[in-house]
């Protein structure tokens, strides 16, 4: 079995190293409907890899194409080395857990599970040593005799799961693995299948349109939109550094301001925006001309709310009217009206309001100021 | 008419318009109960009291069962010789092997051409599968006994079959087709095929195709999948289809008698012939008790095993 990834290894960043899957210039085409469009992907050993996306953005086209349930319109998928164009599904390297788990319902637990290796024509010892291991793993022994319709969600989550490893793939392909779970079983899903990639060392390539699921989760992400990929990076790069409005509005929220930029020197930018009349200074360079128009996406949280004026100056900084506050226990978020715009500020709770400074109140005038590291310049 | 007779006249009404207005929903649950006691279970217990009686040359050709003796003495004759006498004769014992072999075969040929029809259907495209599923119902808008005679015409020695046959110098004489086993076998399957797709596809167009993917993402070949998945989770509607076409065909009469001629055994020709040639009702009762368990019994067995399987 593989090393498990190492937090400072890097594969992506390495030119040396080889891609596990290839994705070349890939297409699918239902009728006239693109559901995936001439997209390139590459993804390492070991990865535990997202696809993002809303509904209809081709991502489980894609994924179905790797596990081979559909034939791309033009393109080569490798996996290992192997073009998997003519391969089909029952001989691929690969296996799939289904969003709807797609559990034999004759079959009970233990045969579930067994399919697979039975497939494989096994001896039946080493059949039943399998089975015994990986239910083990997913804490179902005791469940092994009985049928589907016989476990709640989550034991059928990892009966599905169970299923899926037993075969010890190359890769795993995970449609929404999460996505049929309430939303604390999901919570411990989500650890108990970093986990499990994290012991076994398979590739993972999981499809979800939940955004938290994919940070927790994933050593990169790639957004898909329309069939094409918008961004591909490791969560944080996603999250700081968006390369357009699209990904900064689908992960996070993002306070979106439109300007033009007035200063482009090597370190720095400045935007002016008149939507909000405010002169945003930017710590990182941009090749972009002085004067195109641009927008400048601040992190709710990133944004300090004081009642005092800031120290920064008036670069950074808004004035505005509390519109609205939401108490969330460990944050509060605020609505503060600048001009026409509402914008929306996270901040910690990290005195209770009896004993700090009096807490801001509806309606009050207040300050908001950011670092200027804390936006980014998109031009797209 | 007196105040006493009235009052207890009135509150009758009223109890009665009480009961239909709050309990009309309970009482229409009884209207096809009532329906089936009048007209199943009723004439089943007056064919199985024909059936212990003893026949004689009258009208009703048997024995009334009940009788007054002299004395009031009420005296009931139960005869079980016309049971013993089709076990006695082995043309009867014959003739049930036979309907159940013809039965049988002609379900297994229904499956055998029933099922890849129900899945082509089932994995067809919206708008063609309505088309497919009317062309599976379109026989039964024309008459069943006209179909039947289609066929007569189709398969007789000067037939449709035969002529084109001799015209195209296959044959030179014609050949047997027409009251053969051959032509009942065509007759029955051609008949009841569509009692074997129908529940097929319901079943069918309830399955759950992932699962297929999923035992191909496992390793299972297409066939492999067919026989550890498909053909499992299509089991309730390949029974239901069964014993649609194997209990009408059992007791066929119509197919055997214009199809077969005299030379096709089946219970039901069988039947017609003791009822109206020899009028011997009690004997023909008897046939038709007999083959009613002939075809409960194994109903009721699978519904025994089926009950057992979803309580474990």
């Amino acid at each position: 079995m593989s090393q498990p990834i190492d937090y400072n290894d890097r594969p992506w960043m390495d030119p040396d190293a080889e891609p596990f899957i290839r994705v070349q210039s890939v297409s699918k085409h239902f009728g006239d409907f693109t559901a995936v469009d001439s997209v390139d992907l590459e993804i390492y050993k070991g990865e535990l890899f997202s696809l993002l996306g809303g509904s209809g953005c081709g991502k489980t086209t894609l994924l179905r194409m790797l596990a081979g349930f559909e034939d791309p319109s033009a393109g080569n998928i490798f996996i290992d080395g192997v073009n998997m164009n003519d391969v089909p599904p029952y001989e691929r390297p690969v296996n799939m857990m289904f969003q709807s788990y797609a559990l034999f319902p004759h079959m009970t637990v233990e045969n579930n599970v067994a399919y697979g290796l039975k497939r494989d024509g096994l001896p039946a010892s080493d059949i039943a040593q399998k089975v015994e291991e990986v239910l083990a793993m997913v804490e179902l022994t005791r469940f092994r005799k009985r049928k589907p319709h016989q476990l709640s969600g989550g034991q059928r989550q990892r009966v599905a799961l169970a299923r899926a490893l037993v075969k010890q793939p190359k890769v795993l392909l995970l449609d929404e693995p999460l996505g049929a779970l309430d939303k604390r079983l999901r919570e411990q899903a989500q650890f108990e299948l970093m986990n499990l990639q994290d012991q076994l060392g398979v590739t993972f390539v999981v499809v979800t349109h939940d955004q938290e699921e994919a940070m927790t989760l994933s050593t990169r992400i790639a957004i898909m939109d329309n069939g094409r990929f918008m961004q591909i990076g490791t969560p944080t790069e996603i999250y700081e550094f968006p390369q357009s409005r699209l990904v900064a509005n689908f992960i996070g929220n993002a306070n979106m301001f439109e300007g033009r930029i007035t200063e482009n020197g090597p370190d720095h930018v400045v935007v002016e925006s008149k939507e909000v009349d405010c002169e945003f200074y930017i710590d990182h360079g941009l090749s972009i001309q002085e004067g195109s128009k641009v927008w400048v996406a601040l992190r709710p949280e990133k944004i300090s709310i004081s009642k005092g004026t800031p120290a920064s100056g008036p670069t950074n900084t808004l004035k505005g009217m509390v519109h609205g506050i939401g108490y969330l226990g460990g944050t509060s978020t605020y609505r503060v009206q600048v001009g026409d715009r509402l914008i929306e500020i996270t901040s910690p709770n990290q005195n209770r309001p009896k004993d700090g400074n009096p807490p801001i109140e509806w309606d009050e005038e207040v300050y908001l100021s950011w670092e200027a590291s804390s936006s980014v310049v998109l031009s797209k | 008419m007196n105040e006493a007779d009235k009052i207890s006249h009135i509150s009758l009404a009223d109890r009665l318009n009480h009961v239909l207005q709050h309990h009309w929903k309970r009482l229409i649950v009884f209207i096809p109960y009532f329906w089936l006691f009048v007209f199943f279970l009723a004439p089943f217990f007056i064919v199985l009291k024909i059936s212990l009686s003893e026949a004689i040359i009258a009208s009703p050709p048997f024995k009334p069962m009940l009788n007054w003796a002299e004395e009031g003495i009420m005296q009931i004759r139960v005869v079980v010789d016309n049971y013993a006498y089709l076990w006695e004769d082995d043309l009867y014992v014959k003739t049930y092997l036979n309907s159940l072999k013809i039965s049988t075969i002609s379900t297994i040929l229904c499956l055998l051409l029933g099922y890849p029809i129900a899945y082509a259907i089932v994995r067809s495209s919206h708008t063609t599968k309505h088309i497919l599923l009317m062309l599976i119902i379109l026989p039964f808008w024309t008459s069943f006994l006209l179909r039947v005679y289609a066929w007569m015409g189709l398969l007789a020695d000067q037939g449709t079959i035969n002529n084109l046959l001799i015209s195209l110098g296959v044959i030179d004489d014609p050949i047997r087709l027409l009251y053969s086993e051959f032509a009942v076998y065509v007759g029955i399957v051609y008949t009841y095929v569509p009692f074997m797709i129908l529940p097929l596809y319901a079943n069918m167009e309830k399955l759950d195709w992932t699962l297929l993917e999923a035992a191909a993402d496992l390793g299972a070949k297409p066939m492999t999948t067919f026989f550890t998945v498909t053909l499992p989770m299509t089991t309730p509607g390949i029974i239901a289809g069964a014993l649609l076409v194997f209990i009408p065909a059992t007791g066929e009469f119509v197919i055997p008698d214009l199809l077969g001629g005299g030379n096709v055994l089946m219970i039901g020709r069988l039947l017609y012939n003791e009822f109206n040639a020899n009028v011997d009702w009690p004997v023909a009762s008897a046939v038709a008790m007999v083959l009613l368990v002939v075809l409960v019994l194994p109903m009721m067995l699978y519904q025994h095993i089926q009950s057992k399987e979803t309580e474990g």
